[in-house]
This record gives C-alpha cells, sequence and structure tokens, in this order.
C-alpha cells in the first residue's frame, strides 16, 4: 500500500449525532458500558438490540433503559445526570460501593467520556478547568478514567477559538494518566497507546490536513 | 440497640454540634428530607457533612447549606445547575470543601464500616486530588494511599424496614444508603413502611438490622414522586 491510501471516511465533518452513530457501530456485541454525562449519553439512541449492550450508571445500576417519559417518571429511577431513566428486563440494582467496584475493579469494558484536552499518551484532563474561581466537581470521572477496560473519548477536535484539544501534554488538570485509548472527534478518529497517536480515519479532510491541526506527530492507520 | 421512633425531631434530636453527618442520596433520589427538615429544626451546627453532592434547589441538604449549619462539606460533585448555596457559600469562603472522587468517597465509606485502615487505589493518581498522598506501585499500577471516612450519624433513607431494623431500598434510591449504614456510629433510617418481622424475604435483605440503630417511619411516597 502507498502512503497515499486516502483514510477519509467521509465527505464532511461528523456532527454531534453523527459521532454518537460511529462511537456506537464501534462497541463490540455483549459489552458492559457506562456512558458520561453529555454527548456521550446519545451514543445509547444508537445501540442496536443485535449488539445486547447492558449500560451502567454510576449510582448503582446495571441494565439502564431510555431516558424515562411521562407515567414512567419515578423520582427514584435516574441516571449519573439525575435524569430520570428506565429499567430493562434483566436490570440489576446495587449500593454505590459495589457501583464504583465495577469501575475500579475493571470489569467494564467500555467508558465514553467527553474532555477537554487529550494528551499524545492518553492523559485526560475533563473534570476542572483550573479557573480559580471555578467550583471544582469531579463526581466519578476519575474511577471510570482510571477502571474501565478502553477509555473513549468524544470532542471536537478544535476549541472555538481554533486550537487543538488533542495536545503533547494537557494544560488542564489531569482526570487520569495514560487512560485513553480513543479518541472520536467529529474531524477524525485517533486511536492513542504507548506508541503515540494513530488516525484511523478522518471526516471532511485529509490526514495530512488533520496533521497541520494537530500539534503532535501523528501515525497513519 | 434498635428503637422505633414516633417523629423525625425525637429520631435526630442527639445530634451535636460538631458532629460529622452522613446524608444518603444521590441528588433528589434516597435523600432522607424529612429528617434533613428535622436536623434544621433541631439547630446542631458546625456540621461535617459527607454527601455525593453539596444540595441542590431549595430544599434539603441545600437549605442546611444555606442556614451555615455546615461547616465543611465532603463530597465528590458540589457544582449543579441548582446548587446555589452551596455556590454562594463557597465563594464567600463560608464553607471548607474536601473533594474526593466518587469511587474513592463510597470506598473510604465502606472501609470505615469494613474496619479498614486504608486502601492504595488507582484512582487520582497523578491528579491534584491525589497531592500529598502515599503512592505505591502495586500489580503494576501507581495507586494512592485513601483513609476511611468514619461518621457519628448517618441519616439515610429506605423503603422497608422489619421489626429487627432489616432494610430494603427502591432502584436507584439505594446509593449510599447500605455503606452509610455501616460507616456511622449512630444511623437513623427513614422509611416508607415499618412490616412485622419476618415478612421481608432474608435472601432479599439488603442492609441487615445490626447497622440500624434508629427507624422512623414518614409518608408513603417520596418528595419528588409527590411533587
Amino acid at each position: 500500500m502507498s502512503t497515499q491510501t486516502s483514510i477519509q471516511t467521509s465527505e464532511k465533518p461528523l456532527g454531534r449525532d453523527e459521532l454518537a452513530q460511529r462511537v456506537a457501530r464501534d462497541i463490540a456485541p455483549g459489552s458492559f458500558v457506562n456512558l458520561g454525562i453529555g454527548q456521550p449519553t446519545l451514543v445509547s439512541n444508537y445501540l442496536t438490540e443485535e449488539q445486547n449492550i447492558t449500560l451502567h450508571t454510576e449510582n448503582g445500576m446495571l441494565g439502564m433503559g431510555p431516558a424515562a417519559v411521562g407515567e414512567e417518571i419515578d423520582g427514584d429511577l435516574i441516571n449519573a445526570g439525575k435524569i430520570p431513566v428506565t429499567e430493562l428486563p434483566g436490570a440489576s440494582y446495587f449500593h454505590h460501593a459495589d457501583s464504583f467496584a465495577i469501575m475500579r475493579g475493571g470489569h467494564l469494558d467500555i467508558c465514553v467520556l467527553g474532555a477537554f484536552q487529550v494528551s499524545a499518551t492518553g492523559d485526560l484532563a475533563n473534570w476542572h478547568t483550573g479557573a480559580p474561581d471555578a467550583i471544582p466537581a469531579v463526581g466519578g470521572a476519575m474511577d471510570l478514567a482510571t477502571g474501565a477496560k478502553d477509555v473513549f473519548v468524544m470532542m471536537t477536535l478544535l476549541t472555538r477559538e481554533g486550537v487543538s484539544k488533542l495536545v503533547e501534554q494537557c494544560t488542564y488538570p489531569l482526570t487520569g494518566v495514560g487512560c485513553v485509548t480513543r479518541v472520536y472527534t467529529d474531524k477524525a478518529v485517533f486511536l492513542t497507546g504507548p506508541d503515540g497517536v494513530t488516525v484511523r480515519e478522518t471526516f471532511g479532510c485529509t490526514f495530512d490536513e488533520i496533521q497541520e491541526l494537530v500539534p503532535l506527530s501523528l501515525k497513519k492507520a | 440497640m434498635l428503637n422505633f421512633i414516633d417523629t423525625v425531631g425525637e429520631a435526630v434530636a442527639g445530634i451535636k454540634d460538631g458532629s460529622t453527618v452522613m446524608i444518603g442520596g444521590f441528588g433528589n433520589a434516597g435523600q432522607p428530607f424529612e429528617l434533613i427538615d428535622a436536623l434544621m429544626d433541631c439547630g446542631a451546627k458546625d456540621l461535617t457533612v459527607v454527601n455525593n453532592n453539596a444540595g441542590q434547589g431549595d430544599q434539603g441538604l441545600a437549605l442546611l447549606i444555606k442556614e451555615g449549619r455546615v461547616r465543611k462539606m465532603i463530597c465528590s460533585f458540589p457544582r449543579q445547575s441548582d446548587s446555589w448555596h452551596f455556590d454562594a457559600k463557597f465563594h464567600a469562603g463560608e464553607i471548607e470543601l474536601e473533594l474526593v472522587p466518587q469511587g474513592n468517597l463510597a470506598e473510604r465509606i465502606r472501609a470505615a464500616g469494613a474496619g479498614i485502615g486504608g486502601f492504595f487505589t488507582p484512582t487520582g493518581y497523578g491528579t491534584t486530588l491525589a497531592e500529598g498522598k502515599e503512592t505505591r506501585l502495586l500489580d503494576g499500577k501507581w495507586q494512592v494511599f485513601e483513609t476511611p471516612i468514619h461518621a457519628d450519624v448517618a441519616l439515610i433513607k429506605a423503603l422497608k424496614a422489619d421489626g429487627k431494623g432489616n432494610l430494603v431500598y427502591r432502584k436507584t434510591a439505594r446509593n449510599f444508603g447500605p455503606i452509610m449504614a455501616a460507616a456511622a456510629k449512630h444511623t437513623i433510617v427513614q422509611v416508607s413502611e415499618i412490616v412485622p418481622t419476618g415478612s421481608l424475604d432474608p435472601e432479599n435483605v439488603v442492609t441487615p438490622g445490626i447497622y440500624v440503630n434508629s427507624v422512623v417511619r414518614v409518608g408513603g411516597t417520596s418528595r419528588e414522586q409527590v411533587a
């Protein structure tokens, strides 16, 4: 294969829902998965019955179903974002220490999280901007980042100011060290690990264009 | 010693100024609102409160914070869209915050109840929340030493208690209840229903009565369901 082989799989950058769909497609059948608050929650809309995915919510449940509507709403049945949800057949409830043992003990196959920054070696920054007047709140982010077998990040590649969030070293406070395995962005999917960062596919641009945006040396899948 | 108590006011009457109080609940689910209201009325102050959050809206823990009864919060997620009372106290420098990753919070509470003097965990390694803590390379991973969180009192909410103080919970309202019940010297539980001893299937008991000191029955449905 020549180096000219294109890894561009979409004519345009992906929107939030298209990206969620891409992440959902990559989750192996039968996986136990935790979806973080915000954009990662969209992934649940695209999981198929055939995939047979079990969703974990940190407040003490496996087998979480879709958001509750109308009469389904029950204040005792909420997700990590405190949104009312439903239970699927085969669901289970457990207390908080057991719920976090599921994360911390390495039992979850995948967690999907948002991020401010990801480093070349898979460090994650997603809990605190470090601004002096900001009230810090960490929740379960550090446990998920450290405990899940695979940590997928979903984010836009660039900040509003056009600066890459994939960086040589994070400048925001860290959530976990060397924990991220994949980064899904609107412009490309990156695989991160001890051997550096590989671009798996690009959306709406070429590998070379991605390389120009990202301030670290990238490999092509 | 297990006591069944008629009112939430009597249940919390022994809570002293300066106590460390664990309060169950994740958001509003499992939050023992009636016991917290009673704690407000009893006037205890200078409290250290352990809860996942730092109160939301204008009820429960949020009001306790607003009224200046809480000296220190130990929690994982204080900042929410409706945590305005905590936010105001924090920015005014009137409340101390010990921010703990949620899994460390749960495990430190569990450790206290299980008589564990401390444990090592990879969570938080290399972050500002582990600064100053002992670290070790164990099983090929850098891990941080964490200590138990003990409490004088736990206020929790369960669905049912039987005559032995055995508890069952409801859905995700279980959250911190079982581990806080074990970690506190004195555990006060509000339940929707007290059932005869022998009517709970022993296989389904979640919190054995040995961890429970006081049980008080409150209205049959939770506040958020009524709202």
